[in-house]
């Protein structure tokens, strides 16, 4: 069954309908017939809505898949990804300090400090790994999500002071029903990211084999390293600025690829971003049926399924040895 | 200096945080401040004890001294099974329910999920204690998550009714429920006191408290119920604080020159009142209301936290 899954010729129609469905779901009313005969309002909500939202969710489920195995390959970790490393907590400090520096910050200073703050925090997490000679996955991934939390306590109190808890809050979950067009197109940066990460993917399976080994082969390990790190910040702040924390999908996409097509990590991308972009899409087309015509932060629909998934994962790893 | 002594100045000290925060600033209407402080001051020093003693407990059964109830996620359990009663009794029927028949519904239902929980997490013999850390904070995740999610479920006026009954926090104490949780704690307590002796023993181990003829696995069933209901109380009196029992029981240890859990205990119950307290203190009168005690308590606890598992790592 879950070989299956993993084939294209399974999850590409899967994702194609889901998309499509993606964009006929929502409180104001879509009809194919009403697009053929040239409804005016309904192509104006499709352009300024409907297709805006599904790109971004497109993008965001690729790019944050994509960003945990790149984690994941270089700490050599099963369990390291922006939610258990750090960073999507860290970015969200970055902008509430760039809230408070500025203002009415504009999207760019948001954007900077949001990734400045987010790699920070993850250089620091890799920074504690590196000196833990304990290198037990599950061990790992706690302090990553302790270290999560005290910066988010850092945020909380410093947005109690300003009085920004209000606005702080519109990023902790995330949520896709702010997205028109204009207020997504951040999100586009995230495309030649993903696309220099599959140009460096066979580096990065070289340079998590450790330091040595890597020089070894030739390959200048730092680079490679820090590449991967500003590759990570920036996906993540670009999509925490956009639509919110999405918790956990770095996290389990990659597992479960990993889990049912081995190691490989240049194929694994393809699969992580596709399988990545559907799970969002159903998360969120759940979100906007189940209490229609209101709507459930994606956020939360991912931090359920997600963790619960992720318990699943841990279970089953101590099961199996 | 002796236990005792440090017992005393730990007392005193409890006592001089209580007495701030009563008698200072005092002005305006003495009827009303007055009685009301007093209950405020009650339902936090009963947290404070709850916490302290539940903690202490937990970690002595669980032979560790990193977990503690909070960290594996039992105060979120309870705060997602109040809101499930609300979600499936729709909250018409609960604007007229007494908060005291749901806060003890809430404390039962807890007490039975939560020996499940522990069922799960402890089954067999778990040697690894990270993985027990893990899967009880991602649970933690998990229930708090469901819970924001059964919230906005409930339509959102009837939500908005009931909103402020059901969530406590240090700036919303709920002292409504403070007789009945005291009354709770009382009978908790006395339950307890035909454990009580069992304790020392089982900090030395399941296999010598197994040889000294002790039922453990009773003992430390009736135990983790005691401690689910402790932690209930405290949850519905002032909402999650999660790293204070970590930090109180470890000061605690640190502080004492013994394990004898009479001692252990009444020391971390008095730190923790003293924290809580002089904390509220000077939330109210110092940060003005600017930040709340959970806050800076999760800030040093979490430090705290990542320390303590740092150093057991080494020992590995």
């Amino acid at each position: 069954m879950g070989q299956i899954m993993l084939k294209k010729r399974f999850l590409i129609p899967v994702f194609l309908l889901l998309s499509a469905l993606s964009l006929f779901v929502g409180v104001k009313e879509i009809q194919l017939t009403g697009l053929l005969q040239g409804d005016k309002d309904q192509w104006q909500i499709l352009w300024v809505s409907r297709v805006p939202r599904l790109v971004s969710l497109i993008i965001a489920g690729a790019s944050m898949g994509i960003v945990g195995l790149i984690m994941q390959q270089l700490s050599r970790n099963r369990f390291v990804s922006p939610t258990t490393a750090g960073t999507e907590d860290s970015a969200r400090l970055g902008i509430l300090v760039s809230l408070m520096l500025f203002g009415a910050a504009s999207t760019l200073q948001k954007m900077l400090l949001a990734f400045l703050f987010a790699l920070l925090g993850t250089l620091l997490f890799m920074n504690i790994l590196s000196r833990i000679r304990f290198k037990n996955a599950v061990f790992i991934a706690l302090v990553g999500l302790m270290l999560g939390n005290v910066i988010d306590s850092v945020t909380t109190f410093l947005a109690y002071k300003h009085d920004l808890i209000q606005s702080i809050g519109a990023w902790f979950y995330g949520d896709f029903s702010m997205i028109v067009s204009g207020r997504y197109e951040m999100m586009y940066i995230t495309i030649p990211l993903i696309i220099t990460a599959y140009l460096y993917a066979d580096r990065f399976t070289i340079a998590g084999m450790g330091e040595e080994f890597s020089a070894n082969l030739g390959l200048n390990y730092r680079q490679v390293v820090n590449i991967g790190m500003v590759i990570v910040a920036l996906v993540t702040a670009a999509v925490i600025l956009t639509v919110g924390v999405i918790p956990f999908l770095g996290l389990i996409i990659p597992n479960i690829v990993t889990l049912l097509r081995g190691d490989h990590l240049r194929q694994n991308l393809f699969f992580t971003a596709l399988l990545g972009s559907v799970f969002l899409l159903v998360c969120d087309i759940l979100g906007r049926v189940l209490i229609y015509p209101y709507e459930i932060p994606i956020g939360l629909t991912v931090g359920i399924i997600g963790s619960g998934v992720f318990l699943y994962l841990l279970l089953r790893s101590r099961d199996h040895g | 200096m002796g236990d005792r002594t440090k017992l005393a100045i730990l007392a005193v000290i409890a006592a001089g945080c209580a007495a701030l925060f009563m008698l200072t600033h005092l002005s305006g209407n003495l009827d009303y401040i007055i009685p009301r402080r007093a209950a405020k001051l009650a339902a936090i020093v009963l947290t404070g004890v709850t916490i302290a003693f539940s903690t202490v407990v937990f970690q002595t059964i669980t032979n560790n001294r990193i977990l503690t109830p909070s960290i594996i996620g039992l105060d979120a359990l309870y705060l997602f099974i109040n809101t499930a009663i609300v979600f499936l009794l729709g909250s018409q029927t609960l604007v007229f329910m007494d908060d005291h028949v749901r806060f003890l519904l809430s404390a039962g239902l807890m007490v039975l999920f939560s020996v499940l929980l522990y069922r799960l997490l402890f089954r067999r013999e778990e040697k690894n204690i990270f993985f027990v850390l893990l899967v009880g904070v991602i649970m933690g995740t998990l229930f708090r998550s469901a819970t924001s999610f059964m919230q906005l479920l409930i339509d959102p006026n009837e939500f908005l009714v009931i909103q402020d009954r059901m969530f406590a926090s240090f700036n919303n104490i709920n002292t409504d429920l403070l007789w009945v949780s005291l009354l709770t704690v009382a009978g908790v307590f006395v339950y307890f006191l035909r454990f009580a002796d069992y304790l020392d023993v089982l900090a030395l181990g399941r296999d010598h408290a197994v040889n000294l003829g002790v039922d453990y696995d009773r003992v430390v069933s009736r135990l983790f119920v005691i401690v689910a209901a402790l932690v209930s109380i405290a949850t519905a009196l002032v909402g999650p604080i999660t790293f204070l029992g970590l930090i109180v029981a470890n000061v605690a240890y640190q502080l004492l020159s013994t394990y004898r859990h009479r001692l252990v205990i009444a020391a971390a119950a008095l730190i923790a009142v003293a924290m809580l307290v002089g904390g509220q203190w000077a939330v109210e009168r110092l940060f003005t209301f600017s930040t709340t005690i959970s806050v800076i308590i999760n800030f040093f606890g979490g430090i705290y936290f990542i320390y303590l598992l740092l150093r057991e790592s080494k020992s590995w």
